[in-house]
């Protein structure tokens, strides 16, 4: 039996991982914005290593979403439906239920809530704009409630689940733009008749921006005040922090399951309901640029915080906008997702700095 | 008459399961050593446009699918550092997988689109058995990429069950504890297979694009890479079933197609819709079938291992 | 240096976060002896075995093994150092076969595996030292003890001659505990340093030549086992005297307040885990449940807790009937349940004291105003348990993960108190504690039994039965073994029930 080598001595640094005990509220606040720092310096090197002006092109993304005016309200309309399914998201994440349906559910939510614009336009404004509220709402409640029945009941793993319902959604919705409901007057375009007025979220001044961000706000609020100050929040939260401490503790798991989807996918129809009410107007092919997506890295960048959502949104919101404006110099809206992509590998990486403390040792070994 | 469409089907969906199948052997061949890697589906998209970029700018579809091969495998090393190193929660380092493979592949095909391959994976008929009746043309048709699957799926029976290093695998995903207590490396187990899945991922993405469709389109994976991880769970993790499995799921694409053409007027939309929902009916019986059964996912699936756990 | 000493670690240290675990520890093991690391829970012996068989790396400190410095940097270097070691929670890859877990990480089986060939191997192994096993079953088909041997063969098998075992009785009964100690007699006696890890001084002075006592992570000494005694032993463990609680009341039970009736339930894998048991419990009793580990306790307080299914029979609390309701139903009922996994399931580990407590309390009408939580109010309880109860914690906030095991067992105890309970299970109650957190849960325990509560207590410890529990009941695969009055029946006569005898049976 051989024995093992024995050490000389070294001198040098050794760099060990040691656990922490707490997290300094410090490292909470810099991994989120050193990821997106790191992001963008990796991005630059990609651009530059296919021939684009890295400076150039922040530069230009930057300039149209915050440049002006008419910048910034494009990044606020595109806030709105990032908050809204951000916070969707979040919540549902909160019980470690991964919900990537979001996109989907607004979809179904988009779905619902131009039935009722369609098919009973003639209400006036007051009623007909709640009753969009409520259609939406419901329309992604129950697509989010869909998934969660097998998984409530049979334990079925919710990420695939919620994630084929997306591609279903969407190609209902195709289903409806391409056929039944296209526009006989819209060139042969995937898109609905226009919606009447009464249908119409209004708008702040001459921006885009629609009454939705009102909804947005709200719902930050309320998500917020139910987390923390209400049972049903607690529930949410233990179940979601130790499943079997919850169950010990009387909690109902499957209950939960099935009613924190039902906000989530409500959420997210709300964000639907909001883009076909408040900017396209009508319901229509690719009402959404993937913003059931990328709430789930808003979601975790903000750490499933509400607050911090809002300002999170606003970022992406920024981002998708810049990622139109650089489209002009033959780059596509996919880069934007890349930079999306490696944001959230950075956030997931340096997370390990609120668990782990770096430790340089010197000697041997 | 009759015998002819069931026979072509069922070549379709050999066809059309090719790519899942390469997808489901390497996500149980990561999810065997405990770690769970959705970016499959970002995965097959870079290896879908890296196989067809180089196969353009070079003329050569081996080339291609190499490049394929190093772009799965580049992409699964990041979740590979970020899960067992960083420990990251794995479901979402996936995810972000999925949507940077998303966004590079729409980024890099941009200047792709409509261009047609040069050269793509060609219909290779063996000589002799592609003439046996029923079986010939069924299953001997096919180009080199379907034939090497054929083999993969034995030698990687073969390694599971009856390797030391399948042993080992196996052991790190089922206790990785136990498995460091007796000197396995868990770190570089998981390292390896995490990457061997993701390059194998990468082969099923080079073959939509240069064999399938053949060209390159965004999005072209449409959501396999996410079928490819039910089907790990619907195979038990075991790469026979993953082939019987990756057949079905082909069938119910390619009968899409036939129906059409057969006349049955259902909208597409509704015909698209098929494997998905597909998908989700399969994943609630066979997750039914795994409590039922008793068997089920490596015991460490998820869970990053840290030694000095207390 | 003596040219027999096989082990000798000099000057260990070891932190983790907030604990020092070992401080300026000394340690040897000569060729040939049983040598028993005593002390008691928390005082570092695990961790100082940990660091010799390459797990954990110390902070400081030397290892020399066989006369030359070593340092391990992962297991695998240990195990080709020859060292072995069983731990309490074994490391057996369940649904593997004997065999297959014994070759896993050998070098010898080579690229393909030889099935055959290692179970031969096993089988003469197991024959030489009266260790039986069949090298085909599935380690999940195994019992504890059954499982324990595979280990043992597996340090065998590797040709370790330096064997370490983490607490090996405690999943045994004390008739297997016997053959353990002569199997380990056997291989010291062919040349190996044997040394066991535990805190329980009947088996150091039945089985150890020598004895190192550690305290609080600092080496306190080393004794041979002829020149010492159990009261001196327990000085060194403990750095005082102690006199342990126990009952010494008037057994004055009252109305019965559990009654299982033919109780039938399954286990996790779908196999009958209780078969036809009945139980009573009274008012002011304290029910002692024994049995080795893994016979269907922790089933039996899921049932009564309304965690597990149960497939047929009756469970009434307090003359009311619950038949497979819900958790909260026990709750309501006046339940307080201590669990055996209190960060798994008694706890939050990752949430502060005042979210732990709220687990029994925000459901409360005088803890929420409408529809919101009372914040305040929910502290201030908190606030008055923790003094209550001597609860020590860095600040009303931080995690309860970073609570030492006495505290965490303080705080979870307070809180199930707090409600008055009338009924308390109390699983596996002391396990890892101190011996000062053990008086005081002790003492709890026995105020509660006097102010008229009726306690289920599950323990592996025949000592703390023996010394709390008014009547013991014996669970042996599932079954009631028997029921008897402490004060009516001997160690003997429970260790026997543990091992599948019928009260009252004769042994032949």
């Amino acid at each position: 039996m051989s024995v093992p080598q024995i050490a000389k001595k070294e001198q040098g640094f050794r760099v060990t991982l040691e656990k922490r005990g707490t997290t300094p509220y410090l490292i909470h606040f810099l991994v989120p914005v050193s990821s997106v720092v790191a992001a963008l310096l990796v991005g630059a090197i990609f651009l530059k290593a296919t021939g684009h002006s890295p400076l150039e092109i922040y530069a230009m993304m930057f300039d149209g979403a915050f440049g002006s005016m008419y910048g910034i309200s494009e990044t606020i309309v595109k806030a709105i439906p990032l908050m809204l399914t951000g916070l969707g998201v979040s919540i549902a994440f909160r019980m470690l239920l991964w919900n990537i349906g979001a996109e989907g559910q607004l979809y179904m939510g988009a779905f619902a809530a131009s039935w009722v614009a369609l098919f009973a336009p003639d209400m006036p404004g007051y009623i007909m704009l709640p009753l969009m509220f409520i259609a939406g709402f419901l329309g992604g409640a129950l697509w989010g409630l869909l998934p969660a029945i097998p998984r409530a009941f049979l334990g079925v793993n919710e990420t695939i689940t919620t994630l084929m319902l997306n591609y279903v959604a969407i190609l209902w919705v195709d289903y409806l733009v391409y056929g039944p409901w296209k526009d006989p007057k819209g060139f042969n375009f995937p898109l609905t008749a226009p919606f009447r007025d009464s249908a119409s979220l209004p708008t702040f001044g001459n921006s885009r921006v629609h009454l939705g961000l009102l909804f947005a706000l709200a719902a930050v609020v309320i998500v917020y005040v139910l987390l923390k100050h209400t049972r049903w929040g607690y529930e949410i939260r233990i179940i979601g922090e130790s499943q079997n401490a919850a169950r010990y503790a009387g909690m109902n798991i499957g209950k939960n399951i099935l009613l924190v989807m039902l906000l989530s996918g409500g959420l997210a129809g709300l964000a639907g309901m909001a883009e076909v009410s408040g900017i396209t107007h009508r319901l229509q092919h690719g009402i959404s640029s993937g913003y059931g997506y990328t709430a789930i890295i808003i979601a975790w960048l903000s750490k499933l915080n509400p607050w911090a959502i809002i300002i999170v949104s606003f970022l992406f919101g920024g981002l998708l906008v810049g990622g139109f404006s650089i489209q002009t110099s033959g780059l596509p809206s996919a880069t934007v997702f890349m930079l999306q992509g490696l944001i959230l590998f950075f956030v997931l990486g340096g997370e390990i700095l609120t668990r782990y403390r770096i430790k340089l040792q010197r000697g041997r070994k | 008459m009759e015998n002819s469409i069931v026979l072509s089907i069922m070549a379709a969906a050999i066809i059309a399961g090719t790519p899942l199948l390469y997808a489901a052997l390497g996500e149980i061949l990561a999810e065997r050593s405990g770690v769970l890697n959705l970016g499959v589906e970002g995965m097959m998209l870079a290896g879908a446009v890296s196989g067809f970029m180089v196969t353009v700018m070079s003329g050569n579809n081996w080339l291609g699918l190499i490049f394929a091969i190093l772009a799965g495998g580049f992409m699964a090393l990041i979740h590979a550092f970020l899960c067992v190193t960083l420990k990251a929660n794995q479901v979402v380092s996936g995810l972000a997988l999925t949507i940077f493979g998303t966004g590079v592949s729409g980024y890099l095909g941009k200047s792709l689109i409509g261009i047609p391959a040069p050269v793509t994976f060609e219909k290779i008929p063996i000589p002799v058995l592609a003439k046996i009746p029923v079986l010939g043309p069924v299953l001997f048709n096919h180009d080199a990429l379907v034939y090497i699957s054929y083999i993969l799926v034995p030698l990687i029976w073969f390694f599971l069950y009856r390797t030391n290093a399948g042993l080992k695998l196996r052991s790190v995903g089922e206790n990785p504890a136990a498995a460091d207590a007796v000197g396995v490396n868990v770190f570089l187990t998981r390292y390896v297979y995490v990457i061997v899945g993701g390059m194998l991922a990468g082969i099923g993405g080079a073959y939509l694009s240069l064999a399938y469709a053949p060209t390159w389109l965004e999005h072209m994976t449409a959501g396999r890479g996410w079928i490819a991880v039910a089907l790990v769970i619907f195979a038990v993790w075991d790469p026979v079933r993953a082939l019987i499995g990756a057949y079905i799921f082909g069938g119910v694409d390619a009968l899409g197609f036939r129906l059409q053409a057969m006349g049955i007027m259902i909208p597409s939309f509704f015909l698209k819709m098929l494997p998905y929902i597909f998908t989700i009916v399969v994943l609630i019986l066979a997750t039914r079938e795994t409590h039922k059964k008793r068997v089920g996912a490596p015991g460490s699936l998820t869970l990053p291992y840290d030694r000095e756990e207390r | 240096m003596a040219d027999s000493t096989l082990v000798s670690m000099r000057g260990i240290t070891k932190t983790f976060p907030g604990v020092l675990a070992n401080s300026d520890v000394n340690f040897e093991a000569k060729k040939g002896e049983i040598h028993a690391l005593l002390g008691e829970n928390g005082a570092g012996k695990s961790t100082l075995m940990n660091i010799l068989t390459g797990l954990y790396r110390p902070d400081e400190g030397e290892i020399w093994i066989k006369g030359e410095k070593v340092v391990f940097r992962s297991p695998k270097e240990a195990i080709a150092a020859g060292i072995g070691m069983v731990h309490q929670h074994f490391r057996l890859v369940q649904p593997f076969t004997v065999a297959e877990n014994l070759i896993l990480g050998s070098p010898r089986p080579g690229r393909i595996l030889n099935m055959k060939q290692v179970e031969k191997e096993i089988t003469s192994i197991s024959k030489k030292f009266g260790l039986e096993v069949d090298p085909r079953a599935k380690i999940w088909q195994l019992s504890v003890g059954e499982q324990q041997r595979v280990e043992i063969i597996k340090m065998l098998y590797r040709g370790a001659d330096i064997l370490i075992l983490d607490e090996p009785t405690a999943v045994l009964t004390p008739q297997e505990v016997k053959e353990l100690f002569k199997t380990l007699r056997m291989m010291a006696d062919e040349g190996r340093a044997v040394i066991i890890i535990t805190h329980k001084l009947h088996e150091v002075m039945a089985v150890a030549d020598r004895v190192t006592v550690l305290r609080g992570g600092k080496y306190i000494g080393t004794v041979n086992k002829k020149e010492t005694t159990k009261q001196e032993l327990t000085k060194m463990m403990v750095g005082r005297e102690i006199e342990l609680s126990s009952n010494q009341d008037d057994y004055n039970p009252g109305e019965d307040v559990l009654i299982l009736e033919n109780i039938n339930a399954l286990n996790d894998k779908g196999y009958p885990a209780l078969k036809n048991v009945n139980l009573t419990v009274k008012e002011g009793e304290i029910l002692g449940i024994a049995g080795v580990a893994g016979n269907g306790q922790r089933e039996l307080a899921e049932v009564v807790t309304g965690l597990r299914e149960i497939q047929s029979g009756t469970l009434k609390i307090n003359s009311k009937q619950y038949c497979n309701c819900s958790p909260l139903e026990i709750i309501d009922a006046g339940v307080a349940h201590i669990p055996e996994d209190r960060l798994g399931m008694g706890l939050v580990p990752s949430l502060g004291a005042v979210e732990n407590i709220m687990l029994k309390e925000y459901r409360k009408k005088e803890m929420n105003k409408g529809l919101f939580l009372n914040h305040k109010l929910l502290k201030k309880k908190t606030g008055e348990l923790i003094e209550e109860f001597g609860v020590k914690t860095a600040s009303i906030d931080s995690p309860v993960k970073l609570m030492s095991g006495g505290n965490l067992q303080r705080l979870l105890i307070a809180r199930e108190i707090s409600c008055q309970p009338k009924f308390i299970v109390a699983s596996y109650p002391v396990r890892g504690l101190d011996v000062g957190a053990i008086e005081a849960v002790h003492r709890i325990l026995l105020e509660q039994r006097k102010a008229g509560a009726a306690i289920l207590l599950i323990s592996e410890d025949l000592e703390e039965i023996f010394a709390l529990a008014d009547r013991i009941a014996v669970l042996y695969e599932g079954e009631v073994m028997g029921v008897i009055r402490t004060p009516e029946t001997t160690v003997e006569e429970i260790g026997l029930m543990m091992a599948g005898s019928r009260e009252g049976e004769k042994v032949s």
